[in-house]
């Protein structure tokens, strides 16, 4: 598998985009950060310990049986537009794609299961689903980390837990995130309300691409910052149970109370975002994604009746500028590449 | 309610001051009110956090009035990792360093975790099953001790019967 075999679709998890709340939540995710027993993290690892490091690991999830193609990507190697191919997938962080010396990813079971080797820890990898599905990402991810524990003995303290090169990963080294999409809590002027509320309960709040990242296209990413002392189980059940719910209710609230309120203004905004998606000749990955945001939004609202959310999701990974590069076979400016995002973007939303 | 200032964004700090028995309300945007300095940032930097907790305060003022913050010029003797490197990069060198700087990362790892320092969750299979066992237990009595205190009994109830599960 090679990149740019990539890039034509969207990750096989993600194109239907279904799964629980799947109107509010875009996607789950749990992240585990681990290291090596007996080497020294990244910041003091050398060059051939860096080395060994990726191997051990290459061998030991190359060897896991989790469904689909298994394969590994080497970073360090791929070209940069390879690299902000795996970035736009979320199947690497822009930390790894920018980062230095041996690194790679392991990908398997269809991009739902990722593996970064030499990020900021020896090991971080993630499981993905589709809507609210953080039990069974729990149950999966949980299981790959006892196979791999087989074969690699990971630093573990008593007191301390795992141990990871940023003492804010300490303890079970999980991060539970869901994107969000929150449209209408944006419109009715509540999301800066309901995003505080959150960062009050220990909650981080990003954009699209984590850590640095604005929200943009009203999709915000929530996550976990506290990971010593409370157990994974207890994180997942306060997303599962608390977080999510209380979120999602708010803002399909917030949808309801729009359409009974302002029905022609919230129509002429989704009216309008699909329009100049079905007839740009030319549009920034920025405008698109935001105009993307509100089509998805009526889709959800079922003003918008000739258009399905696997497309919409489908747009929303396959205009962002690596994908249209790799689509295209070769290195494209801004005006050409805002010129093949609004052909693709025209040819998949036609409705006639 | 929308903030007084930029009058865009919504208002999520109130502010009610009293003086001279006048009673002054004041509501702002978490932007407006970080620009008056009024609002503690939400998540402040990792790096900002660090060098101020790392830091041992003099034990007497200086003659000079000064009381610059100094970090303490320790080492990691396996990887070579200073304090005052990790002040500035945020990330450890090896294993060892939670034990070669545990008193200066203490404060710091608190602040991280809501309080929190000890571990609780997943041990790996490795570990022998009396240890394993050991430290499940004190795991649980431990949220225990916490469930009580926040008079969360029904957890507290389950988490009686999970310790006699595993005594």
């Amino acid at each position: 598998m090679k990149p740019a075999d990539l890039c034509k679709t969207s990750s096989a998890w993600f194109g239907q985009g279904r799964g629980l709340f799947s109107d509010v939540v875009i996607s789950s995710r749990i992240r585990l950060a681990r290291n090596a027993a007996g080497f020294a993290f990244l910041p003091c690892l050398s060059s051939e310990q860096q080395q060994a490091v990726l191997e051990m690991f290459k061998a030991a999830l190359l060897g896991l049986d989790v469904d689909g193609e298994t394969f590994f990507m080497d970073v360090e190697q791929a070209s940069s537009v390879e690299r902000e191919l795996l970035t736009e997938r979320h199947l690497i962080s822009r930390r790894l794609a920018q980062g230095s010396g041996p690194r790679g990813v392991v990908i398997a079971g269809g991009e739902a299961f990722a593996a970064m080797i030499n990020e900021e820890d020896h090991l971080r990898m993630q499981v993905l689903a589709a809507g609210l599905d953080l039990y069974s990402c729990w149950e999966r991810i949980n299981r790959i980390d006892d196979r791999i524990e087989q074969q690699v003995e990971y630093a573990f303290d008593r007191r301390y837990g795992y141990l990871t090169a940023c003492p804010t990963n300490l303890g079970t080294g999980i991060r539970v995130s869901v994107m969000l999409h929150l449209p209408a809590l944006k419109m009715t002027g509540q999301i800066d309300k309901v995003l505080a509320a959150a960062r009050d309960s220990d909650l981080a709040v990003r954009g699209l691409f984590g850590e640095g990242t604005e929200a943009v296209g009203d999709l915000f990413q929530l996550s976990n910052q506290v990971t010593l002392g409370v157990s994974e189980a207890q994180v997942v059940e306060d997303f599962v149970s608390r977080i999510v719910p209380k979120i999602a209710a708010y803002e399909l609230e917030a949808r309801k109370t729009l359409l009974a309120k302002r029905p022609q203004s919230l129509d002429d905004k989704i009216q309008r975002a699909l329009g100049v998606l079905q007839n740009a000749c030319l549009i920034s990955s920025q405008e698109a994604l935001f105009l993307l945001s509100n089509v998805r939004l009526g889709v959800n609202l079922g003003r918008i009746e000739k258009v399905d959310i696997a497309t919409v999701n489908d747009l929303f990974m396959l205009t962002q500028p690596a994908h249209l590069q790799l689509r295209a076979g070769r290195m494209l400016d801004a005006e050409q590449r805002d010129s093949l995002r609004a052909q693709i973007l025209r040819s998949r939303l036609c409705t006639n | 309610m929308l903030c007084q200032a930029c009058k865009e964004r919504t208002a999520t700090i109130h502010l009610t001051e009293i003086s001279n028995g006048q009673r002054a309300e004041t509501h702002l945007c978490q932007e407006c009110a970080q620009q008056q300095g009024l609002a503690v940032k939400a998540q402040i930097p990792l790096n900002e956090l660090l060098s101020t907790l790392l830091s041992v305060q003099p034990e007497t003022a200086e003659p000079s009035g000064k009381t610059e913050p100094k970090i303490p010029a320790k080492t990691c003797p396996e990887c070579g990792m200073s304090l005052k490197r990790f002040a500035k990069e945020s990330l450890l060198g090896c294993p060892y360093d939670y034990k070669v700087f545990e008193k200066e990362l203490l404060g710091l790892i608190e602040r991280s975790h809501n309080g929190k320092s000890r571990h609780c969750g997943k041990i790996p299979n490795r570990i022998p099953a009396e240890q394993k066992k050991d430290i499940v237990l004190r795991q649980l009595r431990r949220q225990l001790d916490e469930a009580v205190k926040n008079e969360d009994y029904e957890r507290a109830a389950h988490l009686r019967d999970e310790i006699k599960m595993n005594e």
